[in-house]
C-alpha cells in the first residue's frame, strides 16, 4: 500500500473493476503473488479470473502430461497435438494464461511442492491447491501457517456437479460497513486439519450433507492410496462401508 | 432424467445468445464446454479496451473488431468441432423476426439495455420459445427464466426506468453532484460544442419560464477580436458568476435552501491565465489532446481544487477550439472522449463548489457522466454458469426445477446465491396477457404525434407500430410504405386526436401492433379536459400499464442518458442491511402484485397467502422469507446417485 500509482495502461484496462473494488485494492492486487497447484476445471476458471484481475504473478504447478481427458473441462488447453504434445498441464495453461493479461507474470514450477521448504511458500500471498491428496493438503497448509507473513490457503475439489472449497486466512482482520459506521472485525481461521477434524455431531444442523460426503470420499481415497477423483462406481461398496463407519464414529452420543 | 438423456438434449439443441459482452463471453465458453454444438450469437458492438478486464475472449489486438465474430473465433480454438454463427448486427433489425426465432430451442440474453430486452421478450413470446434472462452489475447479478403461459414474462414485473431529474433542479437548485454533471454535460457542453439548433435550458430561471432576452444568445458566441482566453473567462463568468447572481435574486427559491455563491474568474485567477496554462503540449494527434496532460495533472483519481478545476475548464475549452474546431457544433458527449470528460468534470466541479456540493475526481465524474456500469469477470462467470444450468433444465422440460437465481453481494442467511421459484404470469401484464390499457387524454388538444412519441414508442416500447382505429390504419412506421400513405400519416401526426379522419374520441378503442415483435395491444381512449401541468406534463395518463415506480417530480425532467445498469438492483432484491430505495407504487400496485402463485403451488393446487400486499418491497420480503435452504438438494447426495459424485464426467 505504498504511494505508487497505477499506470495509465492499468487505469484504462482495469477501469471497470476499479469502480468495483477501488484503486487501492487494484494496487495491492498488482503486487500479489499466487501459487496454483492442480490445473483442472475450476482451477482453470480461477486462473482466468485472477489473471484478468491483474495480480502481480501466478505460478502454476502440475506436472501431469496433457491427455485428451484433460481437454474436457479446461478451456486453456487447445486441442491441437502440436500445442500440447508432451507438455505438462502447467506448461500449456501457462502459455494460454499469459495471453489474457500481459501485465501478469505467469510461470511454471515443477516438482512436488508438498516436499518444498517453508521458504518456498513465503514468496506467495495465496496458495490454491486442487487434485491433491489429503496428506499433501495438510502438509502444505501447515507450511503456510508456519510463516510470519500471512499466506492464504485455499483448496478446491469438484466431483461431477458438486464442489467444495476450503479457506484458511489465518488471523484475519477486516472492516465491515454497517449503515454509517465502520466496524473492525477479526476472525481466527482453523487450519485445514483442524477444520475437518471437527466431530460431525458438533457441526451446525444446516451444514450441507455434501460436506460429509466429501469427507467420506476424501478418507476413502486417502486410505486406498488413490489420486483424488479416481474413485469409481466399482468402489461403491467400499465407500458405503466407510460411510457407515464414519457415521458411527462421528455421530455417536 | 439420466445424464445420457441430458447430454443428448444438449447436443441436439439450437441456442440463440443475444450479447457477446461481459456475460456473453463467459456464456459462450460455458456452453461450449458443456457440450452445446449449435450456437448463434448476436452483438452489434465492437471491442474496446475497457472490455478486456472481463471479456476474456478478446485481446488488445482485437480492439475495434466485432465482438460476436471474435468471440466465435476464440471459442472455436478450444472447441473446433462445434458450430457458432455470429451476427454483427442490432437484435432489433427486421431480419431477426419470428421466423428467425422459432428455429431455436432456447434464447439466452446477455444484454445491457432495457429496450433490447423487451424486444427479445416479445419475440420469444410470439414464437413460444423459452427465454433465460440475466444481468450483472459489479458483484450483483441475476438469472431469470421465462416461459410463455407458465411463468412471468420479462415485462410482467416493472423494471426501473432510467433516473430523470426535474429541469429546475438541474438549472437552478442542484443538491447532488449528479445534478451538476447533468448540467455540465447536457446544458453547458451541449450549448458550447453541440448542435446550436437544439433546445437548451441553460439560461432558464426557475421563477421565470421565459428565456432571458436575445442578449443571452450572444453570450456563447465568440466576439470579434476576442481571443480564447477572453472567451473562456467570459463564459466562465457568465455561467458561474452572472447566472448565479440572477438565480440569487429570486429570494423565494432560497428560503429553505443554502444559497450558492457566484464564482468569478478574477477571484480564482487574478492574473492572466497564460502564465499557468499552455505548458508545451506534445504536438501530437487529436487523439492525445488532453487538458490534464497539458497541465501536468496525472492522476484521474485525484480530486482537484477549485483552482485546478478552473484551469482544466479553460484549458479544455481552449484545446477544443484550437485542435478540434471542426467538430464544434456537432459534438455529443462521449465518455471515451478524454477532453470532453475533462471539460464536464471541471464544469460540474466548479458548479458543485458554488453550491456547496462535494467535488469529485475525474474518475468518479466520468463514471457518472458516462453511466458506466462497474463490472468484474467473476460475477459474469457465475451468472453464465447459472444460465447454462437453467437452459439445461429448460431443454429437459424440467419445469419444477426452474429457478430465478439472484447473486448477492453480501450473504443473506449465509448464502450468496438465492434461488427462488418463478411466479405465474401476471394476468394484468399487457405484454403477455393482452389486457387492454386505458388512456386518459384531451382528444381535442393532444396530437397524434404526442401519442406516438410518448406512449407508443416510449412507454410501450414499440419500434414499428401500426395504429388502427377499427379497420382503418391511422398511422404506421415501416419500410416500403406507399408515398400517398406516408403523406397521409405525416398529416395525421399533426392533427388532434379528435380531428383525425377516423376520429379518436372517448370510447374509441385503438389497436396497436408491432409486426416485428408480433405484439399487439388495445387501448381504450377516455377523454379528459384538464391535466395538471406539473404532475401530468404530457397531458396523457396511461393506466393498466405496469409502470416502474420512478420519482414523479414537478415539471419536465432531464435524464442522465440511458441507464445501462444490467442487474436488477435494490428495487428487486431487498437486503437487510442495505439502504434500499423502497418506492411505493400507486395505482399500478394491484396490477403488479395481485394474487400470484409460485409454479410449484400451482401444480399442488394449494393457495398461498400473498393477499393484500401493498407494494413491491414487501412482496420481495415475502419471497425472501419463504426461501429456505433447498433441503431437497441435500438429499440428492445421499441418494443412489453416486455416479455424479464418483465417475469422472466429461462436461
Amino acid at each position: 500500500m505504498d504511494g505508487e500509482e497505477l499506470t495509465e495502461q492499468e487505469t484504462a484496462l482495469y477501469d471497470r473493476q476499479i469502480r468495483v473494488w477501488g484503486a487501492d485494492a487494484q494496487r495491492r492486487l498488482s503486487k500479489s503473488h499466487i501459487l496454483v497447484c492442480g490445473m483442472k476445471g475450476t482451477v482453470a476458471e480461477f486462473c482466468k479470473n485472477i489473471v484478468l484481475a491483474g495480480v502481480g504473478s501466478v505460478t502454476l504447478v502440475d506436472d501431469r502430461i496433457v491427455t485428451d481427458e484433460s481437454l474436457s473441462a479446461n478451456f486453456l488447453i487447445l486441442p491441437h497435438e502440436n500445442h500440447y504434445n508432451g507438455k505438462t498441464l502447467a506448461e500449456v495453461c501457462c502459455d494460454s494464461l499469459k495471453e489474457f493479461n500481459h501485465m501478469v507474470h505467469v510461470a511454471v514450477e515443477t516438482g512436488d511442492i508438498s516436499t518444498f521448504g517453508v521458504e518456498f511458500f513465503e514468496k506467495f500471498d495465496a496458495v490454491i491447491i486442487s487434485c491433491c491428496s489429503l496428506g499433501k493438503k495438510k502438509l502444505i497448509n501447515q507450511k503456510c501457517r508456519k510463516l510470519s507473513k500471512r499466506v492464504a490457503f485455499y483448496t478446491v475439489e469438484c466431483r461431477g456437479s458438486c464442489g467444495e472449497m476450503f479457506v484458511d486466512l489465518l488471523d484475519y482482520k477486516y472492516s465491515k460497513k454497517k449503515l454509517e459506521e465502520t466496524i473492525e472485525c477479526q476472525i481466527e481461521y482453523p487450519s485445514f486439519e483442524e477444520a475437518i477434524s471437527v466431530p460431525w455431531r458438533a457441526l451446525p444442523r444446516r451444514v450441507s450433507k455434501l460436506y460429509f460426503a466429501m469427507r467420506v470420499i476424501e478418507q476413502f481415497e486417502d486410505v486406498e492410496g488413490r489420486n483424488p477423483g479416481e474413485t469409481t462406481i466399482a468402489d461403491l461398496p467400499g465407500v458405503l462401508k466407510l460411510r457407515k463407519e464414519l457415521c458411527e464414529t462421528n455421530v455417536q452420543y | 432424467m439420466s445424464s445420457e438423456e441430458q447430454l443428448s438434449a444438449i447436443k441436439g439443441a439450437k441456442v440463440l445468445m443475444v450479447g457477446a459482452g461481459g456475460i456473453g463471453c463467459e456464456l459462450l465458453k460455458t456452453l461450449a464446454l458443456s457440450g452445446f454444438q449449435d450456437i448463434h450469437i448476436i452483438d452489434m458492438d465492437t471491442i474496446e479496451v475497457s472490455n478486456l478486464n472481463r471479456q476474456f475472449l478478446f485481446r488488445q489486438s482485437h480492439v475495434g473488431q466485432s465482438k460476436a465474430k471474435v468471440a466465435r473465433d476464440a471459442v472455436l480454438r478450444f472447441r473446433p468441432n462445434i458450430s457458432i454463427t455470429p451476427y454483427h448486427a442490432n437484435v432489433k433489425e427486421s431480419r431477426f423476426n419470428v421466423d428467425f426465432y422459432k428455429e431455436f430451442d432456447v434464447v439466452l440474453n446477455g444484454l445491457d439495455n432495457l429496450d433490447a430486452r423487451r424486444h427479445v421478450n416479445r419475440l420469444c413470446l410470439a414464437v413460444d420459445v423459452p427465454l433465460v434472462e440475466s444481468g450483472t452489475t459489479g458483484f450483483l447479478g441475476q438469472v431469470t427464466v421465462h416461459l410463455k403461459g407458465k411463468t412471468e414474462c420479462y415485462e410482467c414485473q416493472p423494471k426501473p426506468a432510467p433516473k430523470t431529474y426535474p429541469v429546475c433542479t438541474i438549472t437552478s437548485t442542484p443538491s447532488k453532484f449528479v445534478h451538476c454533471i447533468v448540467w455540465a454535460k447536457d446544458l453547458l457542453f451541449a450549448k458550447l460544442f453541440g448542435d446550436e439548433n437544439l433546445e437548451n435550458d441553460l439560461n432558464v430561471r426557475s421563477s421565470d419560464a421565459t428565456n432571458l432576452s436575445e442578449h443571452s444568445e450572444d453570450v456563447f458566441e465568440c466576439r470579434k477580436g476576442e481571443d480564447i482566453e477572453q472567451y473562456g473567462r467570459r463564459i466562465y463568468d457568465h455561467v458561474f458568476g452572472h447566472n448565479i447572481e440572477v438565480a440569487l435574486s429570486n429570494e423565494e427559491t432560497w428560503k429553505n435552501r443554502n444559497k450558492p455563491r457566484p464564482i468569478y474568474s478574477k477571484d480564482v485567477f487574478p492574473d492572466k491565465l497564460t502564465k499557468e496554462n499552455g505548458k508545451t503540449e506534445k504536438g501530437s494527434a487529436t487523439d492525445d489532446v488532453s487538458a490534464m496532460a497539458s497541465l501536468g495533472l496525472k492522476n484521474p483519481q485525484d480530486v482537484w481544487s477549485l483552482a485546478e478545476n478552473s484551469r482544466v475548464f479553460y484549458e479544455s475549452l481552449r484545446l477544443f477550439f484550437l485542435k478540434r474546431q471542426k467538430e464544434i457544433g456537432s459534438l455529443t458527449f462521449d465518455k471515451d472522449d478524454q477532453l470532453a470528460v475533462e471539460f464536464v468534470t471541471a464544469a460540474a466541479n466548479i458548479r458543485a463548489s458554488s453550491f456547496g456540493i462535494p467535488l469529485h475526481s475525474l474518475f468518479e465524474a466520468k463514471g457518472i457522466a458516462g453511466n458506466i456500469v462497474h463490472a468484474v469477470a467473476t460475477t459474469n462467470a457465475i451468472i453464465a454458469g447459472l444460465i447454462v444450468i437453467e437452459a439445461i433444465k429448460v431443454l429437459k422440460k424440467d419445469s419444477n426445477s426452474y429457478r430465478m437465481t439472484y447473486c448477492l453481494e453480501h450473504p443473506s442467511k449465509k448464502l450468496l446465491l438465492m434461488p427462488v421459484e418463478p411466479y405465474e404470469p401476471n394476468k394484468s401484464c399487457y405484454v403477455c396477457s393482452e389486457t387492454p390499457l386505458s388512456l386518459e387524454v384531451n382528444t381535442h388538444h393532444s396530437k397524434l404525434r404526442d401519442f406516438v412519441e410518448k406512449i407508443v414508442k416510449a412507454k410501450l416500447g414499440m419500434n414499428f407500430p401500426v395504429i388502427m382505429s377499427g379497420a382503418s390504419i391511422i398511422y404506421e412506421i415501416g419500410e416500403d410504405l406507399e408515398e400517398d400513405m406516408v403523406a397521409i400519416y405525416a398529416a395525421n401526426l399533426e392533427r388532434a386526436l379528435s380531428e383525425l379522419p377516423s376520429p379518436v374520441i372517448s370510447g374509441t378503442v385503438l389497436t396497436i401492433e408491432d409486426l416485428q415483435q408480433e405484439f399487439s395491444c388495445r387501448i381504450n381512449i377516455k377523454h379528459r379536459e384538464e391535466f395538471d401541468e406539473e404532475r401530468e406534463p404530457d397531458g396523457m395518463l396511461l393506466s393498466g400499464w405496469v409502470e416502474a415506480p420512478v420519482d414523479k417530480n414537478n415539471n419536465k425532467s432531464i435524464g442522465n442518458g440511458e441507464s445501462t445498469s444490467s442487474a436488477l438492483s435494490m428495487e428487486e432484491i431487498q437486503e437487510g442491511e442495505k439502504d434500499v430505495e423502497i418506492q411505493g407504487t400507486s395505482e399500478s400496485a394491484e396490477n403488479v402484485t395481485g394474487k400470484k402463485r409460485k409454479l410449484s403451488e400451482v401444480s399442488k393446487g394449494t393457495i398461498p397467502d400473498h393477499s393484500g400486499l401493498p407494494d413491491e418491497s414487501s412482496r420481495n420480503q415475502n419471497q425472501l422469507e419463504k426461501l429456505d435452504v433447498d433441503d431437497e438438494d441435500d438429499e440428492l447426495i445421499i441418494s443412489n446417485d453416486w455416479e455424479s459424485l464418483t465417475k469422472k464426467k466429461r462436461l
